[in-house]
């Protein structure tokens, strides 16, 4: 067969023109081209690339306008206003019953220190600096208004620290209300009827006569991450949420990895391929698609009503989302280990390292970056995940710092589920604040991934 | 098969498979397969692809065993000892039994550590200036000393392909094997390359046997003092490197030599 035959063969409606071309055929620079349907395949490759660009573009979009929202809506409440005043500690509203002349060390008394009507006296502060008389009882309960009901323990606390300020006048600095504080913040529509909205138009005018002696501050809400829960927004903040997900991640940490790693290494380089093993590995796949609600049934019905331990703990909240990583973990970790060239373990083995020896200093070192990806996703979704502590009552009103994780805790994520819920908009302002934290926090987790990983492929 | 073999006795056998059968699962890739090996020699193992050369190479120093549903029948002989009897330890066998892959593998580690890694977990050195001597000394007999000793603690990845493999050679020998196997080592490597290893082979053969697959006849020719010509799973015929390239008893040996299949 000639070679110019076998080419005329192939071409399209060949037959009678090559004929009439005769002699033009193969080799002939000249002559026509096969249509190998170049112009078909690059089009294909377009319309790829553009639907490959709009997907992209979709996503994008969706994100920037989820960021954006998130941002705008909760970067406010990265500043929080507060009051500065002179207010004179009167002796007679601290001590009014005199006891102090009769016996000065219940000063330092819990109970007599409750019972001070602070508020009083931080509203006579006011009422002075803002020209109200002080028996002017409607202006007053709105000036009383103004001031965070949390300045009640600071002042207690200050007062506990220096008893020999009693009968002075003292420079205190203490939250305004959420109210005050959104309205300082540009937050509240003046141009609704006064009684549909929570600022009054004389506490407006009192705002701006603050502001403009320059006694209203706008500063960085170190609040946010040191404060506990509070029934008032402009005083709650992260510290219980904080510490209680620093807790779970913890013991994920502390159990999940060595545990998931252990079992990926014992199913991957030691155990027989048989019909168990099969269905342990059926098992795990299945287990890392459960529901994670059906995590936190679990957790409930085995942590807390079988095993005991208390509810609300950080400790069940770790157990339990380390059931749920762990599947993850080994999947991943299965993966980093069956990604090792089988020729470096053939390497190892043939110059007589054992099989322990092959896995440890060779296999595993080769797979860590995989199973610190691995472990991060893991670890992010731990840090994330809501339902199954709800189910365990990690939901709830904490005031208190959790000093261990057997301490009633909230998470991050639970926190920003309560505040969400809450009627007032500082609330709300808060619970995108918190995602913001979260985001950020999960930012921070995964850079350190990839440094990580970058630095374990650079030792190699 | 036996009786063609017996053409040829080595004067001393360093390793002996007696009628060696590789199953992998259902697959039986070797037919009763009875060759030696002499002592320092080179023994080149020829035959078309799919033949069984890489089988009864890793039979010799059981990697086999790494693979799942191999099967190996038969008898292996180190030194006339069994090396398949319950009371070897497969560890101590490969010790004495070094490989050297088709593909350069050198472990992601730096030059000096792909080196030291066999002393080490076998124990033989008990000071760094010792493991320093060993490293050194294996490098020089793999031929790579002088082009790698600026840069001991570089990474072993970061070689040519030629010095990859032979650095794969110094890393067999710092444990000073008996015998050392080697698949195809030159399959991946330009003749340049490839002239330095076969140079390699012929000196180290003075203090180790070795047994080669290759697929180049000219370098079965020049490198081994034996040849075995493997086909479809079992042994042509064997015997020294000049007899069969001149003239072979078997037509299909003849055959395979002069290019006719393959
Ligand atoms: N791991 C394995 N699992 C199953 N079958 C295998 C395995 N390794 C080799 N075989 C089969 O055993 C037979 C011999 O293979 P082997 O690798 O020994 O051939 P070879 O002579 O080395 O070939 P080549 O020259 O191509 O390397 C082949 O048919 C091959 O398909
Ligand atoms: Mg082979």
């Amino acid at each position: 067969m000639s070679v110019g035959a076998g080419i005329e063969n192939n071409m399209p409606g060949g037959g009678a023109q090559a004929a009439a071309l005769g002699a033009c055929s193969a080799g002939d620079p000249a002559g026509r081209r096969r249509d190998i349907g170049l112009k078909r395949r690059y089009r294909a490759e377009k319309r790829f690339r553009f639907y490959g660009i709009a997907a992209i573009v979709f996503g994008l979009f969706f994100l920037v306008l989820l960021l954006w929202s998130i941002f705008a809506h909760g970067f406010g409440a990265f500043w929080q206003t507060t009051i500065t005043l002179p207010v004179a500690l009167e002796a007679q509203v601290i001590d009014p019953d005199n006891r102090l002349a009769a016996e000065p060390q219940s000063v330092s008394d819990p109970h007599f220190l409750a019972m001070i009507d602070y508020p009083l006296l931080l509203r006579r502060a006011l009422a002075q600096k803002l020209g109200v008389a002080a028996d002017d009882r409607a202006a007053m309960r709105e000036i009383g208004q103004m001031i965070s009901p949390s300045a009640r323990g600071q002042m207690r606390r200050f007062l506990g620290a220096n008893p020999q300020a009693i009968g002075t006048v003292q420079t205190i600095r203490f939250l305004a209300s959420a109210n005050v504080d959104a309205a300082f913040k540009g937050q509240i529509n003046f141009s609704l009827p006064q009684d549909k909205r929570k600022i009054s138009d004389r506490q407006r005018q009192w705002i701006t006569l603050l502001s403009k002696e320059g006694l209203l501050h706008k500063s960085f809400n170190t609040g946010l991450f040191t404060r506990p829960a509070s029934a008032n927004a402009e005083s709650s903040g992260l510290a219980v949420a904080l510490i209680g997900s620093f807790y779970i991640i913890l013991i994920v940490l502390v159990l999940a990895l060595p545990i998931g790693v252990i079992t990926a290494i014992y199913l991957e380089e030691y155990a027989g391929k048989n019909g168990f093993t099969d269905m342990i590995e059926v098992n795990i796949n299945n287990l890392a698609a459960v529901p994670s609600i059906v995590f936190g049934i679990l957790g409930l019905s085995v942590f807390i009503n079988f095993l005991g331990l208390p509810r609300s703990a950080s400790l069940v909240g770790g157990l339990v989302l380390s059931l749920m990583t762990l599947p993850t973990i080994i999947i991943a970790a299965r993966v980093a280990l069956q990604a090792v060239p089988v020729s470096i373990r053939a390497a190892a083995l043939g110059l007589g390292a054992s099989h322990t020896q092959t896995v440890f200093h060779h296999v595993l070192p080769l797979a860590a970056p995989g199973i610190l990806t691995g472990t991060i996703i893991g670890l992010a979704r731990a840090l994330g995940e809501t339902a199954p502590l709800l189910l365990i009552g990690m939901v709830a009103f904490i005031a208190n710092y959790p000093h261990s994780p057997l301490d009633p805790a909230t998470a991050l994520p639970v926190q920003i589920y309560m505040w969400a819920g809450e009627a007032e908009r500082s609330f709300v302002e808060r619970s995108s604040a918190a995602i913001i934290v979260l985001l950020a926090i999960l930012t921070l987790m995964n850079v350190t991934a990839v440094f990580l990983r970058r630095r374990f492929e650079k030792r190699q | 098969m036996t009786a063609k073999y017996a053409a040829v006795k080595p004067k001393r056998v360093k390793m002996r498979g007696e009628n060696v059968t590789v199953f992998y699962g259902n697959k039986q890739a070797l037919h009763g397969v009875t060759l030696d090996i002499a002592a320092n020699k080179v023994t080149a193992l020829i035959g078309p692809s799919g033949c069984g050369k890489s089988t009864f190479l890793r039979c010799l120093n059981r990697m086999n065993d790494t693979i799942e549903g191999a099967r190996v029948e038969g008898v292996i002989t180190l030194d006339g000892e069994d090396i398949y009897a319950p009371d070897i330890d497969v560890v101590e066998l490969r010790a004495r039994v070094g490989m050297v892959f088709q593909r350069p593998n050198p472990f992601p580690k730096s030059i000096y550590d792909n080196v030291a890694y066999g002393p080490r977990i076998h124990g033989l050195t008990k000071n760094r200036a010792e493991l320093d001597e060993i490293v050194e000394k294996s490098l020089k007999s793999a031929g790579l000393f002088d082009e790698v000793k600026d840069r001991l603690h570089d990474a072993g990845t970061g070689l040519s392909g030629g010095q990859q493999q032979r650095l794969c050679i110094a890393r067999a020998i710092a444990v000073s094997p008996e015998v050392i196997l080697m698949d195809e080592p030159c399959s991946a490597l330009d003749p340049i390359a490839t002239a330095r290893i076969e140079e390699l082979i012929d000196d180290l053969r003075k203090n180790y046997t070795i047994a080669i697959v290759t697929h180049s006849m000219q370098q079965a020719a020049r490198v081994s003092q034996y040849t075995a010509m493997f086909h479809l799973g079992s042994l042509v015929e064997m015997g020294e490197t000049k007899i069969i390239f001149t003239s072979p008893k078997e037509r299909r040996t003849q055959d395979y030599i002069t290019g006719r299949f393959g």
